[in-house]
């Protein structure tokens, strides 16, 4: 199986990605991290970001409607637990099938155009979406209250397997382990690492060479005999499968389905995730979905009281100035660091956080070298 | 009849008439340069080979098919490859990756979905890439980003993407514009080795040095009419071609 062997460098940044989501609880804790619910937003937003980054980091193709795809995945997972079993592996392969389809749809028409017009179509149809699942579609998407479970869901397999909840509303469960806390977590952190795998694989194949050659000149793509369509297409679909999965797992751990997450400022945080990790580089959307993730939920969570604990030391006038400034940082004013930082990166470190690493580490290793060969000219 | 054979064909932009009922055949085997002033129809004419034009009226087949109607990418399937005025390259990409692509693309046709197997075990294909940039000079920049090259070695990459495919027909529009003349000799070396592995090439060139280096026959296009085609010394001596292309002054 020598088709199976990934580059030296590749297993690496496999088995560390695979050490940090499976390490995530420790690693997380001083962080103020280290929570299932949070952890779970990581590596689903994770994936959402490694797939869209398929088709935004590697053609360059701007989509500004994956969340349709999410939300989509999401439905479809929730349908899954209703009509067929509490058990998230069919939920997770009909959601990721379902967004894959949907992609299929949505990129046919979409990419007849490029750049520009091309985001706007996939704007277009995202907003389609969501306006549908508040509207004419209630009957599937149950509008403005959200798709829920209720008991008296027929749950065909779970009823054939004679498996009966009782008189409590069901969670899901994998052969009778829980799907939320830890477990959903590891459960989702599994399908991460596996993802990830398969980007790799993605990455370094001859497909995700034609996927870079239509970023850096599709004209010459054309005139060098290769059809560009069918390869932008299927990146969508894949991204939209990644999408339609990444949806999945959120009804997973938490079984219901609102169109909210279809919106349009759903699909433009991705875009803001695989941006600020690094477009184009495998563990940059990631770290991306991270950082937001992050933000969103430690950083909105401050309040006065903790500042006014953080400023303890200061004077009083001065800590009351300190408290009144940073305010408008955290709390509901999270989304403004978020923003000073987005704008930092892209002003400063255009190819993302991963740029910012990758030139750290060369001035570390420039400064080591350096100091080696000063050491051996001081012994020549 | 030749490889490659135009009748007939008009193209009128607006109130300009651009081509003029040109006829031409090229012979296999053979360079055959297209000149004439600016504006002549020399690109134009270039763009309808490859899909990028569509004549008004007229015929182009090569190898017995028609060119017309068909996309860029079918035409290159086809056994078409096209050198472009400025270079057009991956220059995100390293030089290998660029001659890997379209060695790709000869091999495993307009498009395959082959999203598993690694670049790296396409061993065949890297050799390959690489022996072409050996040929052309630049295998020792091999894992470089091409956008850093020169434009001359943009050039010779451009050549080598092309080559790779091992085209029936090459078409170079203009392949020493722009160049130093020490590049210019160099491009003019190299474009005879290919020529003289038989490759079909059809150039479009302003520097007479050029076209008399290389060319076996020349086509001269003045406001989108074909005035006069011949061997380059008669055509040297032909007093229409003087007077459309150099206002009447010696060669």
């Amino acid at each position: 199986m020598r088709t199976l062997t990934l580059s030296r460098n590749d297993l690496i940044l496999l088995a560390g990605y695979t050490l940090v989501v499976l390490g995530g609880p420790i690693i997380m804790a001083p962080l103020g991290a280290g929570y299932p619910d949070l952890l779970q937003k990581f590596v689903i937003f994770g994936i959402f970001a490694v797939g869209f980054n398929i088709l935004f980091g590697l053609t360059g193709y701007l989509s500004f409607g994956h969340a349709a795809f999410l939300g989509i995945g999401s439905y479809t997972a929730v349908w899954s637990f209703k009509l067929l079993t509490m058990n998230p592996l069919p939920a997770i392969v009909l959601a990721t099938l379902l967004g894959g389809l949907f992609a299929a749809v949505i990129g046919y028409i979409c990419l007849r155009r490029t750049g520009i017009y091309f985001s706007i179509l996939t704007l277009a149809f995202a907003q389609m979406s969501y306006n549908l699942a508040y509207s004419v579609l209630t009957p599937i998407t149950n509008g403005e209250t959200g798709l829920q479970l209720v008991q008296s869901d027929p749950r065909i397999l779970d009823a054939a397997a004679g498996r009966d909840y009782g008189a409590v509303l069901p969670s899901s469960d994998l052969f009778g382990i829980p799907m939320n806390g830890y477990p959903g977590f590891y459960f989702c952190g599994v399908v991460s690492i596996v993802c990830f795998y398969l980007a790799i694989r993605i990455f370094r194949s001859p497909f995700g060479l034609m996927l870079r050659a239509i970023k850096s000149n599709q004209n010459r793509l054309n005139y060098t005999g290769l059809n560009t369509q069918p390869y932008a297409l299927a990146a969508f679909v894949v991204s939209g499968m990644y999408a339609g999965l990444a949806g999945g797992l959120l009804a997973v751990v938490d079984p219901l389905a609102g169109a909210e997450r279809m919106q349009w400022t759903a699909s433009g945080e991705v875009v803001l995730m695989t941006i600020l990790g690094g477009a184009g580089t495998l563990l940059g959307p990631v770290i991306g979905a991270g950082v937001i993730k992050y933000f969103e939920n430690i950083f909105s969570a401050f309040n006065e009281g903790i500042l006014m604990a953080a400023f303890d030391f200061l004077p009083e006038p001065i800590q009351h100035l300190m408290v009144n400034v940073t305010s408008l940082f955290v709390g509901e004013g999270w989304h403004l660091t978020l923003g000073a930082l987005f704008m930092v990166i892209v002003i400063f470190l255009p190819g993302g956080l991963m740029e910012g690493f990758n030139r750290l580490s060369a001035l570390v290793a420039g400064i080591v070298r350096g100091r080696r060969d000063g050491a051996s000219a001081r012994g020549a | 009849m030749g490889i490659l054979s135009v009748r007939n064909v008009n193209k009128r932009f607006g109130g300009l008439k651009a081509l003029d009922d040109v006829n031409l055949e090229v012979e296999a085997g053979t360079v055959h340069a297209i000149i004439g002033p600016n504006g002549a129809g020399k690109s134009t004419l270039l763009n309808c080979f490859v899909g990028r034009l569509e004549p008004d009226s007229g015929s182009v087949t090569f190898d017995g098919m028609s060119l017309l109607g068909i996309k860029p990418h079918e035409i290159n399937q086809a056994g078409v490859s096209r050198v472009f005025q400025t270079p057009e390259i991956f220059g995100d990409l390293t030089l290998i990756e660029n001659v890997m692509i379209p060695a790709f693309a000869a091999r495993d046709g307009a498009f395959t979905l082959n999203a598993w197997g690694l670049v790296t075990t396409h061993g065949e294909i890297r050799a390959r890439a690489l022996a072409m940039l050996t040929d052309v000079g630049l295998a020792d920049q091999a894992e470089r980003p091409a956008g850093q090259l020169s434009r001359g070695d943009k050039r010779r990459l451009e050549l080598a993407i092309c080559l790779v495919q091992n085209p029936k027909l090459l078409l170079l529009d203009e392949p020493t514009a722009g160049m130093a003349r020490a590049d210019t000799n160099n491009a003019i070396e190299l474009m005879k080795r290919i020529a003289g592995r038989g490759v079909t090439m059809v150039v479009i060139e302003h520097d007479m040095h050029v076209v008399f280096s290389l060319a076996e026959k020349i086509t001269v296009l003045a406001q989108g009419a074909v005035i006069a085609e011949d061997k380059p010394e008669k055509i040297k001596g032909n007093h229409r071609v003087q007077e459309a292309y150099l206002g009447g002054a010696q060669l």
